[in-house]
């Protein structure tokens, strides 16, 4: 793998870091006057989601990582792994629960996800901004109540609980924004 | 293809630097110092191993010779060699250049304000930075001035005594603070360790909405200032702060044309350790001081970042007309 340096740091950029793959958020220059210029960079390491600061000496290089993102079709759990398919080639590949962690519960059949693979292996599991799901279980709300205020729990045919205005009924599809976890709106059927 | 021709900055903000220059020689004139001009292209350039200058040749029209010129990364040796010729107390408003550097407080091509003083020591310097600043962005500073020593600063920010301190106890500082990849970028090098805990820990509280001076910088960083007489482990140098942004650098100027020259050999050697270039030593320079340069303090402000904090911006290329990116 290539190595990149300090003024090869893009957003996006994969680097090895702690034996970790991780993608470049920002970098920033910084240099005192009269000393030495350092690069501040936020990363994102790929494995754990986590953020971190770390800093290089301006002109220090590191290693290069192999990551790749995919966009590819969700098929079907096996109930130990999830199985995708990349539409370009149909080559399929199976994902560990540790690629998906909490998304899994927003995976629903044919969706299209973005794949993150490393080393040719799937690495995360990214769901569609926006998913549409059918509610299998919900109090019955109240009888003309459309304000949506308060809201109530429900569950959607993927298992994921999500609050919902009180109005909405079992067998109804939602769309739901992955990235916060939110009920955004009904969908006309 | 659009082609973006805009400048980075609205008129307003034109508007504000002119005023901002009137105001700056308004200051001087009042003062009787004297506005000068130097080259920007000169034969020699500084030798600061963490400086690099633009480098470029010129044509000679009557020889065949293809002479190196440096961008001058500032006007200080020039502005030396007026002292020393008996042009007494001096300022200029003038581009410096600095190859390498670009983000949100560099530009590779920025405006300095530099002026020296005869027969000012550094106190006199410090508060005289002070009354210009009150004049020009009076609404930044809405507390009171803060002048501290370095190793007060850093102490008070690290817990480490930046003058007797040893590399484990930095160690032990960065990793308690959550730098644990300072040891891989500092090594053993007692000076790389300063500035990363200074960046890092100290400086990003300096001056909270008003001016903060840093003096008596460690002999190491002693740069182009005079070590301290009575405590010669630390160099009669200042920086300046507004809201953790470093405005200004300024010295009780060092005049021995022998200690000078050491200090060039030193930073030649530094450089000559990692792999730099080396860049002629300024004969000129050194042949001033030898002839004699008054004692003066001089110092030199960042306009561009001084212009951002009037303005309450982000960064310096909203008060550039076109910064590097856009000329």
């Amino acid at each position: 793998m290539a190595s990149y340096s300090t003024n090869q740091f893009k957003g996006g950029l994969k680097i090895m870091l702690d034996n970790d793959p991780c993608s470049i958020i920002e970098n920033e220059f910084v240099k005192p006057g009269k000393g030495q210029a350092f690069s501040r960079v936020k990363i994102r390491n790929l494995r754990s989601g986590r953020v971190i600061e770390r800093t290089f000496k301006s002109g220090e290089s590191v290693e290069g990582a192999d990551v790749i993102e995919l966009e590819m079709q969700y098929l079907y759990c096996d109930g130990e792994f999830w199985h995708f398919m990349e539409p370009e080639t149909f080559e399929q590949y199976s994902c560990a629960e540790a690629a998906l962690g909490d998304n899994a519960k927003w995976l629903k059949e044919q969706d299209n996800c973005i794949v993150t693979l490393w080393n040719g292996e799937p690495l995360l599991v990214t769901p569609p901004n926006f998913v549409e799901l059918a509610i299998t279980d919900t109090d019955p709300g109240l009888k003309g109540d459309t304000s949506g205020g308060g809201g109530k729990p429900a569950t959607m045919e993927t298992g994921a609980v999500v609050r919902v205005p009180l109005f909405v009924q079992i067998g109804e599809v939602v769309r739901i924004d992955t990235r916060t976890g939110e009920y955004t709106g009904r969908v006309k059927s | 293809m659009k082609v973006d021709w805009q400048p980075g900055c609205d008129i307003a903000a034109l508007k504000m630097r002119a005023v901002m220059l009137k105001g700056i020689r308004q200051f001087f004139d009042a003062r009787n110092v004297l506005e000068v001009e130097t080259p920007l292209l000169s034969n020699a350039a500084g030798t600061d191993p963490h400086i690099t200058p633009f480098k470029t040749s010129f044509d000679h029209p009557l020889s065949t010779d293809c002479l190196a010129l440096y961008l001058n990364s500032s006007p200080e040796f020039s502005m030396k060699r007026l002292l020393a010729a008996g042009s007494g107390s001096i300022f200029q408003i003038c581009k410096a250049f600095r190859n390498g550097e670009a983000g949100r407080f560099h530009n590779p091509e920025f405006s300095i304000l530099e002026w020296y003083r005869v027969d000012f020591d550094l106190q006199q310097l410090v508060d005289e930075v002070e009354k210009l600043i009150a004049q020009l962005a009076p609404a930044v500073l809405k507390q009171p001035t803060i002048q501290q020593n370095y190793s007060e600063a850093f102490q008070q920010a690290t817990g480490v005594d930046p003058l007797t301190a040893s590399i484990d106890d930095f160690i032990n500082c960065a990793d308690k603070n959550g730098y644990s990849e300072a040891v891989t970028v500092c090594g053993e090098d007692y000076s790389l360790w300063l500035d990363f805990l200074f960046s890092h820990l100290v400086q990003p509280s300096l001056g909270k909405e008003g001016l903060c001076f840093i003096v008596g910088f460690p002999a190491c960083q002693a740069s182009l200032s005079r070590l301290n007489k009575a405590d010669p482990r630390t160099a009669e140098r200042v920086e300046l702060f507004i809201n953790g942004v470093e405005l200004g650098n300024g010295f009780f100027e060092l005049s021995d044309a022998d200690e000078q020259k050491q200090r060039f050999t030193a930073e030649a050697q530094e450089r000559a350790l990692k792999g730099l270039p080396q860049l002629p030593i300024d004969q000129r320079l050194l042949a001033a001081l030898e002839s004699g340069l008054p004692n003066c303090s001089g110092i030199a402000i960042g306009l561009d970042r001084l212009l951002m904090l009037i303005q309450g911006e982000e960064s310096i290329d909203k008060v550039m007309s076109f910064s590097v990116d856009r000329a």
